[in-house]
Order: structure tokens, then C-alpha cells, then sequence
């Protein structure tokens, strides 16, 4: 018998075994499927978040404050200076009174009017906002920590890097994809002992079959391979089944998520799992099964000498 | 084809169950060992496929030291060899036709092959008629012959049978060892283990007791 033939032999047996009892091949692939569908969903929904955080954090910017008490003529000149910088592409000076009238507007429906209208003086002071040449995140701290550091500009009171609540976002987004990693590992593992249980009840039923066989000559290669295909079957059954769960949450929930995402202006449709995500996910479900089967059989025939 | 020299098997912490054996079975013999139940029929017989290891002598067959066999070449040993167990080790989850499957497909012959060779030996059994049906159908005897034709479906040069007419009635177990008797005249060494040698009137007899050849 050649080796396509052998392997023929042993996943037909597999599909055999299986279908046998279908209880038990129907409770393996359901643990398997939903141990893989929760990392699977949260790998989707984190590309996307990505996405929309590299969509919005594009063009970062720096503000530039002066003191309150600050000149005009001051501001002009701190501006004029700026534009010189080579690290600069673009400056905007605020007036601060137009930033006063800005707010006054910005906040007539709730108490900032009100509370901007008893204050004695105009609290805002002028600002500028810097759009900088190179907007590499350590290129912009560099150009930050310039600015409030060094001696020529001093008459600058406090610098702002617009880019931070973007820097929080993807130091958030590292830590979720993290999450997402070791979420996937704990449950990888928890796809292997599902096979290796599996694949170890099958062998106990199987004793006699596996004893007969070793008298009449099998290699443990032999042996081994229905059980081999056995555990890698499961795998691959139990990632369609993730894929088919979240394929089903996308359906579910992409309405909803749009709509949601709407109202704070976000433009979010939930998408299927790539084909390369897809294939990646079946192909890496057969192979934990497999060595989920490797693992179990090699252990029980161990066991058996 | 098999030389015992001064085999010995003990079994921890201190039983003896074969003591300093030498024999010597031709190609193409029909020999039978005989002694009393204990005697060590079983474990001499058990040694040959290296089902078990002697713990003293060397036994050579087909020119190879079993003792030092290692374990990676159990297999392809085995395979030259067909086994008739006591207890039959019949697989019953399957049909007789698959059971006697199994050892070919171990060998590595094509399925078409193995079915055709798997035929030809339950037809030499009497049993083709009852192919399709489950051991646990088979009548003890029926059993006995399923478990010779698994034994010689890829045509090992080698029988070893142990007590193959054990819990048969007279008439099936005359059948049963006749069966043996005509392997051994197409050529098939056999060696079978039993407490009627007479059943097997033409064979050589290696006379065991408590684990001395007598």
C-alpha cells in the first residue's frame, strides 16, 4: 500500500470513527468551535478599530500656549519664529479673543457662557497651532521637547501634542491585541486538551483494535494515523464552526454597529473574515488538532508497551 | 526456521516459567507442544512473535535473535507470522470479512488484493458464506476457523496456534485441526500449542513439564 493509499485508508477510518458517535464528535467540535470563534471575533474587531485609529490620528498636531499676560507683538514674533524652524510645515496664531468669542459660542447651551461671562478677565491665552514637517510620533516629541525646553523659547508657557489621545488610542489598542494574543493561546490550549481527551477515549474504546493490530504486525505509524486524521478532522470541523459563529455575530450585529457608530461619526461596517484570515484559521485548527492527536496517541501507546 | 537455545522466561519477583530450553523446528514441520495446563506451553509460544522477551538463551527465527529484536522491527517479525490466540482476539465491531482484512492491510496490500486474498482464505476456512456477518453470530467453532483464516490470510510462512481446539466439541475440533494439518502440506510451518496431541496424529511432539522439555 503507497502513502496515498495508506493515508486514504486512515482518514476514511477517521470519517468512520466520527460519524460512530456522533455525540461525542458533535461536543468536541462545538467546545472546539466556540474556544475559536471568541479570539477569531476579537482579532475581526480589533482590525477594525485599528483602521479607523490610523484613519483619524493622519495629520497630529502640537498647540503652543503663551502666558496669559503675554503680549500680542510677543505671540506675532514666537509665530514668525516657528515658521523659521525647519521642523515646521505650518503655523495658525489664535488670537486669544477670538478663542474667548469661539467658547462663548461653543458652550451658549450649557454653563461655560455663563461661567466664561463672570470671570473678570479673558482666561484663554493666545495660542498656535503647528502642523509639523515630520509627523513621525518621536520626530513631533523631539520637536515638543524643544520647544519646552529650550531657552529661545522661553516666552512659550506650555506645549500641547494633539496626537496624545491618538498615542492612548494605539497604546490601547496594543494592549487589546495582547489581550486578543494570549485570549487566543489560553483557548489554542484549551482546543488541544479538548483533542487530546477526545483522541484518549477513542483509543481506550479502541484498545482491542490497537492490541490486535500490534500482534498482527502494525507499525505504530499505523496505528497512529486514523487517530492522527481523527483529531485533525475535529479541528478543522470545529474552526468552520468559529468561522460560521462569527460570520453569523458579523451578520447580526453589522446593522446595529453602523448605527451606533454613526452617531459619533464613524463610518464602521463589520466584514467577514478575510480569505487568508479564513484559510489561516481552518489550516491552524486542523494542525492544533493534529498535534492535539499526536500528543494523545503517542501518550496512550506509550502507555500501552 | 526456529532454534531455541537454552531459553529460559522468569517472571518477577520469583516464578519460572521456562527452564533451559533447546529445540529445533524445521521449515515445513507440524509440531505440537503438550503438557499439562501451567506447563508453559503458552509463554513458549508467546516468545516466538516476541510477544514476550526470554529472560535467558536466545531464540533465532528465520535466522534473526528475537531477544535483541528492536522494537521498531516487532512489526515486519509479526508479519511473517500468523497467530492463532486462545481467547481469539476477534474484533467484534466488525465483519468477518473486515476482521480478516485487518492483518493485509497491515502488510500493505491494495484493497482489491486484500479483499480477493481476505476471500480466499475464509473460503479455505469454510466460512465465505459467512463474510458479511459479525463474530459475535459465529458459533464457537466458526469463531475458531475465523480466527485461522485472519491468522493465514497474507500466507505467513509460519502458523503458531495455541490451543486452537480448546472449548470445541470433538467433531469441530477433528475439523478444526485438519485445517492446520493441510496448511502444514502446502509448505506452512505450524506449531501449535495443545492438550490433545492426538488430534494432530502426524505431528512432531515437544513434550513440556513445568517449564522443562521432557
Amino acid at each position: 500500500m503507497n502513502w496515498i493509499a495508506a493515508q486514504r485508508r486512515a482518514f476514511l477510518l477517521a470519517l468512520r470513527r466520527l460519524a460512530a458517535t456522533p455525540l461525542n464528535t458533535l461536543l468536541s467540535v462545538l467546545g472546539i468551535g466556540i474556544a475559536l470563534a471568541l479570539p477569531v471575533a476579537g482579532y475581526l474587531l480589533l482590525g477594525h478599530v485599528t483602521a479607523l485609529a490610523q484613519g483619524t490620528a493622519a495629520t497630529p498636531q502640537l498647540t503652543v500656549f503663551l502666558a496669559v499676560d503675554a503680549e500680542r507683538k510677543t505671540a506675532q514674533a514666537v509665530e514668525a519664529k516657528l515658521k523659521a524652524e525647519s521642523a515646521v510645515a505650518k503655523t495658525q496664531l489664535l488670537a486669544r479673543e477670538d478663542t474667548l468669542a469661539r467658547m462663548k459660542n461653543a458652550g451658549a447651551s450649557g454653563g461655560l457662557a455663563d461661567a466664561i461671562a463672570v470671570l473678570p478677565k479673558n482666561p484663554f491665552p493666545d495660542a498656535i497651532v503647528i502642523t509639523p514637517a515630520d509627523d513621525a510620533p518621536g520626530a513631533i516629541d523631539q520637536l515638543a521637547a524643544t520647544l519646552r525646553n529650550a531657552r529661545e523659547w522661553r516666552d512659550i508657557e506650555h506645549v500641547q501634542v494633539d496626537a496624545d489621545w491618538a498615542r492612548r488610542l494605539a497604546a490601547l489598542i496594543r494592549l487589546a491585541k495582547t489581550g486578543v494574543l494570549l485570549l487566543a493561546s489560553l483557548l489554542g490550549i484549551g482546543l488541544l486538551a479538548i483533542v487530546f481527551n477526545t483522541i484518549r477515549l477513542q483509543a481506550l474504546t479502541r484498545r482491542d483494535e490497537v492490541e490486535v493490530s500490534r500482534l498482527l504486525g502494525a507499525t505504530d505509524g499505523f496505528i497512529r494515523r486514523p487517530f492522527l486524521w481523527h483529531g485533525s478532522l475535529l479541528g478543522l470541523a470545529g474552526g468552520l464552526l468559529a468561522w460560521l459563529i462569527v460570520a453569523g455575530a458579523v451578520f447580526w450585529l453589522r446593522l446595529p454597529v453602523a448605527e451606533l457608530a454613526s452617531l459619533y461619526g464613524i463610518d464602521l461596517l463589520l466584514a467577514l473574515p478575510g480569505p487568508l484570515e479564513s484559510v489561516l484559521l481552518l489550516g491552524g485548527a486542523a494542525l492544533l488538532g493534529w498535534l492535539g492527536a499526536t500528543l494523545s496517541i503517542g501518550q496512550h501507546l506509550r502507555h500501552m508497551e | 526456521m526456529i532454534r531455541f537455545d537454552r531459553i529460559s522466561k522468569r517472571y518477577p519477583p520469583d516464578i519460572t516459567a521456562l527452564t533451559d530450553i533447546s529445540a529445533e523446528i524445521g521449515a515445513g514441520e507440524l509440531v505440537t507442544i503438550t503438557g499439562h495446563s501451567g506447563a508453559g506451553k503458552s509463554t513458549l509460544l508467546r516468545l516466538i512473535p516476541a510477544i514476550e522477551r526470554p529472560t535467558g538463551g536466545s531464540l533465532l527465527v528465520n535466522g534473526q535473535n528475537v531477544g535483541s529484536l528492536r522494537r521498531s522491527a516487532l512489526p515486519y517479525l509479526r508479519r511473517n507470522i500468523g497467530l492463532v490466540f486462545q481467547d481469539q482476539k476477534l474484533l467484534f465491531d466488525r465483519s468477518a470479512l473486515d476482521n480478516v482484512l485487518l492483518p493485509l492491510e497491515i502488510a500493505g496490500f491494495p484493497l482489491k488484493e486484500a479483499k480477493r486474498r481476505a476471500e480466499a482464505a475464509l473460503d479455505k476456512v469454510g466460512l465465505l458464506k459467512r463474510a458479511r456477518a459479525l463474530p459475535i453470530a459465529l458459533s464457537g467453532g466458526e469463531q475458531q476457523r475465523l480466527a485461522i483464516a485472519r491468522a493465514v490470510a497474507h500466507r505467513p510462512a509460519l502458523l503458531l496456534a495455541d490451543e486452537p481446539t480448546a472449548y470445541l466439541d470433538a467433531d469441530t475440533a477433528r475439523d478444526v485441526a485438519n485445517i492446520f494439518i493441510e496448511f502444514q502440506r502446502v509448505g506452512v510451518t505450524v506449531l501449535a500449542a495443545t492438550y490433545d496431541a492426538s488430534l494432530f496424529p502426524v505431528a512432531r511432539q515437544l513434550r513440556l513439564d513445568h517449564g522443562r522439555l521432557t
